[in-house]
Protein backbone atom coordinates (compact mmCIF):
# COMPACT_ATOMS: atom_id res chain seq x y z
CA UNK A 1 0.00 0.00 0.00
CA UNK A 2 2.92 2.27 0.68
CA UNK A 3 3.88 1.85 -2.97
CA UNK A 4 0.60 3.35 -4.17
CA UNK A 5 1.75 7.00 -4.26
CA UNK A 6 4.87 5.99 -6.17
CA UNK A 7 2.79 3.92 -8.55
CA UNK A 8 0.43 6.85 -9.15
CA UNK A 9 3.38 9.16 -9.71
CA UNK A 10 4.76 6.82 -12.37
CA UNK A 11 1.33 6.63 -14.02
CA UNK A 12 1.10 10.40 -14.13
CA UNK A 13 4.53 10.66 -15.70
CA UNK A 14 3.57 8.14 -18.37
CA UNK A 15 0.35 9.98 -19.17
CA UNK A 16 2.28 13.11 -20.17
CA UNK A 17 2.71 12.39 -23.89
CA UNK A 18 -0.97 11.58 -24.34
CA UNK A 19 -1.97 15.19 -23.74
CA UNK A 20 0.99 16.69 -25.60
CA UNK A 21 -0.14 19.42 -27.95
CA UNK A 22 0.99 20.57 -31.33
CA UNK A 23 4.64 19.84 -31.66
CA UNK A 24 6.55 22.49 -33.55
CA UNK A 25 8.61 24.94 -31.56
CA UNK A 26 9.14 28.57 -32.40
CA UNK A 27 11.70 30.86 -30.89
CA UNK A 28 10.62 34.25 -29.63
CA UNK A 29 12.83 37.06 -28.47
CA UNK A 30 10.59 38.04 -25.60
CA UNK A 31 7.96 36.46 -23.44
CA UNK A 32 5.47 39.11 -24.54
CA UNK A 33 5.95 38.12 -28.19
CA UNK A 34 5.32 34.51 -27.34
CA UNK A 35 2.14 35.44 -25.51
CA UNK A 36 1.02 37.52 -28.48
CA UNK A 37 1.59 34.50 -30.72
CA UNK A 38 -0.37 32.21 -28.41
CA UNK A 39 -3.18 34.75 -28.25
CA UNK A 40 -3.32 35.05 -32.04
CA UNK A 41 -3.36 31.34 -32.78
CA UNK A 42 -6.00 30.73 -30.14
CA UNK A 43 -8.31 33.29 -31.80
CA UNK A 44 -7.92 31.96 -35.33
CA UNK A 45 -10.16 29.16 -36.48
CA UNK A 46 -9.06 26.20 -38.55
CA UNK A 47 -10.96 26.12 -41.89
CA UNK A 48 -10.62 22.37 -42.21
CA UNK A 49 -11.51 21.19 -38.71
CA UNK A 50 -14.09 23.81 -38.04
CA UNK A 51 -14.53 23.59 -34.32
CA UNK A 52 -10.89 23.99 -33.39
CA UNK A 53 -8.63 26.96 -33.29
CA UNK A 54 -5.33 26.66 -35.11
CA UNK A 55 -3.50 26.33 -31.80
CA UNK A 56 -5.21 23.01 -31.07
CA UNK A 57 -5.53 21.66 -34.56
CA UNK A 58 -3.15 19.16 -36.08
CA UNK A 59 -4.44 19.68 -39.62
CA UNK A 60 -1.70 20.57 -42.12
CA UNK A 61 -3.53 23.76 -43.01
CA UNK A 62 -3.38 24.85 -39.37
CA UNK A 63 0.34 24.29 -39.32
CA UNK A 64 0.68 26.43 -42.45
CA UNK A 65 -1.37 29.13 -40.77
CA UNK A 66 0.74 29.01 -37.60
CA UNK A 67 3.87 29.23 -39.76
CA UNK A 68 2.43 32.27 -41.50
CA UNK A 69 1.49 33.94 -38.19
CA UNK A 70 5.02 33.34 -36.91
CA UNK A 71 6.64 34.52 -40.12
CA UNK A 72 4.59 37.72 -40.20
CA UNK A 73 5.34 38.37 -36.52
CA UNK A 74 9.06 38.08 -37.25
CA UNK A 75 8.53 40.61 -40.05
CA UNK A 76 7.07 43.01 -37.53
CA UNK A 77 3.43 42.82 -38.61
CA UNK A 78 0.68 43.99 -36.27
CA UNK A 79 -2.10 41.70 -35.06
CA UNK A 80 -4.56 43.35 -37.45
CA UNK A 81 -2.25 42.82 -40.40
CA UNK A 82 -1.76 39.16 -39.53
CA UNK A 83 -5.44 38.44 -39.05
CA UNK A 84 -6.19 40.50 -42.17
CA UNK A 85 -3.76 38.47 -44.26
CA UNK A 86 -5.41 35.22 -43.22
CA UNK A 87 -8.93 36.59 -43.66
CA UNK A 88 -7.96 37.69 -47.20
CA UNK A 89 -7.12 34.09 -48.02
CA UNK A 90 -9.59 32.01 -46.06
CA UNK A 91 -12.43 34.43 -45.40
CA UNK A 92 -13.94 35.85 -42.25
CA UNK A 93 -14.68 32.33 -41.17
CA UNK A 94 -11.21 32.03 -39.64
CA UNK A 95 -11.93 34.74 -37.09
CA UNK A 96 -13.62 33.61 -33.95
CA UNK A 97 -14.38 37.25 -33.19
CA UNK A 98 -16.21 38.77 -36.15
CA UNK A 99 -15.40 42.44 -36.83
CA UNK A 100 -18.03 45.03 -35.92
CA UNK A 101 -19.59 46.34 -39.13
CA UNK A 102 -23.01 46.82 -40.69
CA UNK A 103 -23.63 43.13 -41.18
CA UNK A 104 -22.59 42.05 -37.70
CA UNK A 105 -23.86 45.00 -35.65
CA UNK A 106 -27.06 43.12 -34.72
CA UNK A 107 -24.99 40.16 -33.58
CA UNK A 108 -22.80 42.35 -31.39
CA UNK A 109 -25.65 44.51 -30.10
CA UNK A 110 -27.97 41.61 -29.32
CA UNK A 111 -26.79 41.02 -25.73
CA UNK A 112 -27.37 44.71 -24.95
CA UNK A 113 -30.73 44.69 -26.75
CA UNK A 114 -31.82 41.56 -24.87
CA UNK A 115 -30.69 42.97 -21.52
CA UNK A 116 -32.42 46.33 -22.03
CA UNK A 117 -35.54 44.61 -23.41
CA UNK A 118 -35.68 42.26 -20.42
CA UNK A 119 -35.18 45.16 -18.03
CA UNK A 120 -38.01 47.10 -19.68
CA UNK A 121 -40.37 44.12 -19.40
CA UNK A 122 -39.54 43.64 -15.71
CA UNK A 123 -39.92 47.37 -15.07
CA UNK A 124 -43.29 47.33 -16.83
CA UNK A 125 -44.56 44.40 -14.77
CA UNK A 126 -43.42 46.01 -11.52
CA UNK A 127 -44.91 49.36 -12.47
CA UNK A 128 -48.31 47.82 -13.23
CA UNK A 129 -48.27 45.85 -9.96
CA UNK A 130 -47.45 49.01 -8.02
CA UNK A 131 -50.27 50.93 -9.65
CA UNK A 132 -52.72 48.21 -8.71
CA UNK A 133 -51.55 48.32 -5.09
CA UNK A 134 -52.20 52.06 -4.85
CA UNK A 135 -55.84 51.65 -5.81
CA UNK A 136 -58.05 50.70 -2.87
CA UNK A 137 -59.02 47.06 -3.45
CA UNK A 138 -62.71 47.96 -3.10
CA UNK A 139 -64.58 51.19 -3.68
CA UNK A 140 -66.68 52.53 -0.79
CA UNK A 141 -69.85 51.47 -2.57
CA UNK A 142 -68.58 47.91 -3.09
CA UNK A 143 -67.44 47.72 0.50
CA UNK A 144 -70.90 48.67 1.77
CA UNK A 145 -72.49 46.00 -0.45
CA UNK A 146 -70.00 43.40 0.65
CA UNK A 147 -70.66 44.15 4.29
CA UNK A 148 -74.39 43.90 3.69
CA UNK A 149 -73.99 40.48 2.05
CA UNK A 150 -71.71 39.23 4.81
CA UNK A 151 -74.14 40.47 7.45
CA UNK A 152 -77.05 38.67 5.80
CA UNK A 153 -74.97 35.48 5.58
CA UNK A 154 -74.07 35.60 9.27
CA UNK A 155 -77.75 36.19 10.10
CA UNK A 156 -78.64 32.95 8.32
CA UNK A 157 -75.85 31.14 10.17
CA UNK A 158 -77.11 32.45 13.51
CA UNK A 159 -80.62 31.29 12.82
CA UNK A 160 -79.52 27.69 12.21
CA UNK B 1 -55.02 43.42 -27.39
CA UNK B 2 -54.40 40.90 -24.62
CA UNK B 3 -55.61 38.08 -26.89
CA UNK B 4 -53.25 39.06 -29.66
CA UNK B 5 -50.35 39.06 -27.21
CA UNK B 6 -51.07 35.43 -26.40
CA UNK B 7 -50.00 34.52 -29.93
CA UNK B 8 -46.63 36.18 -29.51
CA UNK B 9 -44.78 33.05 -28.30
CA UNK B 10 -46.17 31.10 -31.25
CA UNK B 11 -45.01 33.77 -33.69
CA UNK B 12 -41.54 33.83 -32.13
CA UNK B 13 -41.32 30.02 -32.26
CA UNK B 14 -42.36 29.98 -35.93
CA UNK B 15 -39.84 32.72 -36.73
CA UNK B 16 -37.00 30.88 -35.04
CA UNK B 17 -38.11 27.65 -36.74
CA UNK B 18 -38.00 29.22 -40.21
CA UNK B 19 -34.58 30.72 -39.50
CA UNK B 20 -33.13 27.43 -38.27
CA UNK B 21 -34.74 25.42 -41.06
CA UNK B 22 -33.12 27.66 -43.66
CA UNK B 23 -29.73 26.75 -42.19
CA UNK B 24 -30.39 23.01 -42.13
CA UNK B 25 -29.53 22.18 -45.73
CA UNK B 26 -26.29 24.15 -45.77
CA UNK B 27 -23.02 22.27 -45.56
CA UNK B 28 -20.91 24.18 -43.05
CA UNK B 29 -17.69 22.57 -44.28
CA UNK B 30 -18.01 24.36 -47.64
CA UNK B 31 -16.75 27.89 -47.42
CA UNK B 32 -17.11 30.46 -50.13
CA UNK B 33 -13.78 31.64 -51.44
CA UNK B 34 -12.89 35.23 -50.67
CA UNK B 35 -11.03 35.29 -53.97
CA UNK B 36 -14.23 35.26 -56.03
CA UNK B 37 -14.09 38.32 -58.23
CA UNK B 38 -10.38 38.80 -57.66
CA UNK B 39 -7.46 37.81 -59.88
CA UNK B 40 -5.48 34.67 -59.14
CA UNK B 41 -2.74 35.59 -56.61
CA UNK B 42 0.74 36.20 -57.96
CA UNK B 43 2.97 33.16 -58.12
CA UNK B 44 6.00 31.82 -59.90
CA UNK B 45 6.25 28.07 -59.65
CA UNK B 46 7.79 25.24 -61.61
CA UNK B 47 5.83 23.22 -64.09
CA UNK B 48 5.39 19.64 -62.89
CA UNK B 49 6.68 18.25 -66.19
CA UNK B 50 9.71 20.46 -66.45
CA UNK B 51 11.50 22.12 -63.49
CA UNK B 52 13.08 24.63 -65.85
CA UNK B 53 9.74 26.06 -66.93
CA UNK B 54 8.35 28.70 -64.57
CA UNK B 55 4.61 29.25 -64.57
CA UNK B 56 2.81 32.41 -63.45
CA UNK B 57 -0.79 33.71 -63.51
CA UNK B 58 -0.54 34.30 -67.26
CA UNK B 59 -1.38 30.60 -67.80
CA UNK B 60 -4.99 31.58 -67.14
CA UNK B 61 -5.13 34.33 -69.74
CA UNK B 62 -7.22 33.96 -72.87
CA UNK B 63 -9.55 31.11 -72.04
CA UNK B 64 -11.92 30.09 -69.27
CA UNK B 65 -10.23 27.33 -67.29
CA UNK B 66 -10.74 25.08 -64.34
CA UNK B 67 -7.97 25.11 -61.76
CA UNK B 68 -8.00 21.74 -60.07
CA UNK B 69 -6.04 21.35 -56.84
CA UNK B 70 -4.92 17.75 -56.43
CA UNK B 71 -2.31 15.48 -54.90
CA UNK B 72 -1.38 11.86 -55.03
CA UNK B 73 -1.95 11.52 -51.27
CA UNK B 74 -5.51 12.79 -51.49
CA UNK B 75 -8.02 9.91 -51.69
CA UNK B 76 -10.87 11.99 -53.10
CA UNK B 77 -8.60 13.12 -55.92
CA UNK B 78 -8.39 9.51 -57.08
CA UNK B 79 -12.18 9.40 -57.06
CA UNK B 80 -12.76 12.50 -59.11
CA UNK B 81 -9.96 11.94 -61.61
CA UNK B 82 -11.97 9.82 -63.98
CA UNK B 83 -14.55 12.56 -64.27
CA UNK B 84 -11.85 15.16 -64.94
CA UNK B 85 -10.58 12.91 -67.75
CA UNK B 86 -14.09 12.89 -69.18
CA UNK B 87 -14.39 16.69 -68.92
CA UNK B 88 -11.07 17.26 -70.64
CA UNK B 89 -11.54 14.68 -73.39
CA UNK B 90 -15.25 14.71 -74.13
CA UNK B 91 -16.27 18.21 -73.11
CA UNK B 92 -13.11 20.00 -74.19
CA UNK B 93 -12.75 21.80 -70.86
CA UNK B 94 -9.38 23.40 -70.27
CA UNK B 95 -8.09 22.19 -66.92
CA UNK B 96 -5.00 23.55 -65.23
CA UNK B 97 -3.69 21.34 -62.44
CA UNK B 98 -2.20 22.50 -59.17
CA UNK B 99 -0.18 19.67 -57.70
CA UNK B 100 -0.47 20.52 -54.03
CA UNK B 101 2.13 19.51 -51.41
CA UNK B 102 3.11 16.47 -53.37
CA UNK B 103 6.29 14.85 -54.63
CA UNK B 104 7.08 14.73 -58.32
CA UNK B 105 7.51 10.98 -58.52
CA UNK B 106 4.23 10.34 -56.71
CA UNK B 107 2.44 12.80 -58.94
CA UNK B 108 3.81 11.11 -62.07
CA UNK B 109 2.80 7.69 -60.77
CA UNK B 110 -0.73 9.00 -60.21
CA UNK B 111 -0.96 10.44 -63.71
CA UNK B 112 0.53 7.35 -65.35
CA UNK B 113 -2.08 5.22 -63.73
CA UNK B 114 -5.15 7.40 -64.21
CA UNK B 115 -4.28 9.56 -67.21
CA UNK B 116 -3.58 13.26 -67.51
CA UNK B 117 -6.52 15.62 -68.05
CA UNK B 118 -4.44 18.74 -67.39
CA UNK B 119 -3.21 21.13 -70.03
CA UNK B 120 -0.60 22.47 -67.64
CA UNK B 121 0.30 21.43 -64.13
CA UNK B 122 1.69 23.85 -61.57
CA UNK B 123 4.01 22.14 -59.11
CA UNK B 124 3.47 23.50 -55.59
CA UNK B 125 5.35 21.19 -53.21
CA UNK B 126 5.23 23.61 -50.28
CA UNK B 127 1.64 24.62 -50.86
CA UNK B 128 2.45 28.32 -51.15
CA UNK B 129 0.04 29.03 -53.99
CA UNK B 130 -2.47 26.74 -52.30
CA UNK B 131 -2.16 28.85 -49.17
CA UNK B 132 -2.66 32.08 -51.10
CA UNK B 133 -5.71 30.56 -52.78
CA UNK B 134 -7.14 29.63 -49.38
CA UNK B 135 -7.05 25.92 -50.18
CA UNK B 136 -7.95 24.02 -47.02
CA UNK B 137 -8.65 20.58 -48.37
CA UNK B 138 -7.86 18.97 -51.69
CA UNK B 139 -9.54 18.42 -54.03
CA UNK B 140 -10.71 21.93 -54.77
CA UNK B 141 -11.69 23.26 -58.16
CA UNK B 142 -11.70 26.93 -59.15
CA UNK B 143 -13.38 28.43 -62.19
CA UNK B 144 -11.07 31.08 -63.64
CA UNK B 145 -12.21 33.34 -66.45
CA UNK B 146 -10.26 34.40 -69.52
CA UNK B 147 -8.90 37.45 -67.68
CA UNK B 148 -7.47 35.32 -64.90
CA UNK B 149 -10.18 36.30 -62.40
CA UNK B 150 -11.53 33.69 -59.98
CA UNK B 151 -15.25 33.15 -60.58
CA UNK B 152 -16.02 30.25 -58.29
CA UNK B 153 -14.45 27.73 -55.93
CA UNK B 154 -15.80 24.25 -55.37
CA UNK B 155 -14.52 22.25 -52.39
CA UNK B 156 -14.70 18.50 -52.81
CA UNK B 157 -15.10 16.02 -55.60
CA UNK B 158 -16.25 17.12 -59.05
CA UNK B 159 -18.79 14.74 -60.54
CA UNK B 160 -21.67 14.85 -63.04
CA UNK B 161 -24.03 16.46 -60.53
CA UNK B 162 -21.58 19.17 -59.48
CA UNK B 163 -20.70 19.82 -63.10
CA UNK B 164 -24.31 20.12 -64.28
CA UNK B 165 -25.65 22.08 -61.37
CA UNK B 166 -22.74 24.20 -60.25
CA UNK B 167 -19.70 24.46 -62.49
CA UNK B 168 -21.26 24.50 -65.96
CA UNK B 169 -23.55 27.49 -65.22
CA UNK B 170 -20.60 29.46 -63.81
CA UNK B 171 -18.42 28.56 -66.80
CA UNK B 172 -21.17 29.48 -69.24
CA UNK B 173 -21.50 32.84 -67.56
CA UNK B 174 -17.73 33.40 -67.54
CA UNK B 175 -17.57 32.54 -71.23
CA UNK B 176 -20.49 34.81 -72.03
CA UNK B 177 -19.08 37.89 -70.34
CA UNK B 178 -15.53 37.79 -71.57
Amino acid sequence: MRLLPAFLAVLMMLSGPAIAEVSEVYDFDTRAEEQRYQQLISELRCPKCQNQNIADSNAPISKDMRDEVYRMMQDGASNDQIVGALVDRFGEFVQYKPPVDNRTILLWAFPAIATIGGFLIVAGVVWRARRREDEPPLSAEDRARAEQILASQSDKADRR
Amino acid sequence: MKRVLLFLPLLIAVGVGVFLFAGLGKDPTKLESVLVGKPVPEFSLESLDNPDVKLDPSVFQGEVSLLNVWAEWCPSCWDEHEYLMYLAREQGVRIVGLNYKDQRENAFRFLNRLGNPYETIIFDPKGTLGFDLGVYGAPETFVIDADGVVRYRHVGVVNQKVWDEVLLPVIAQARGSS
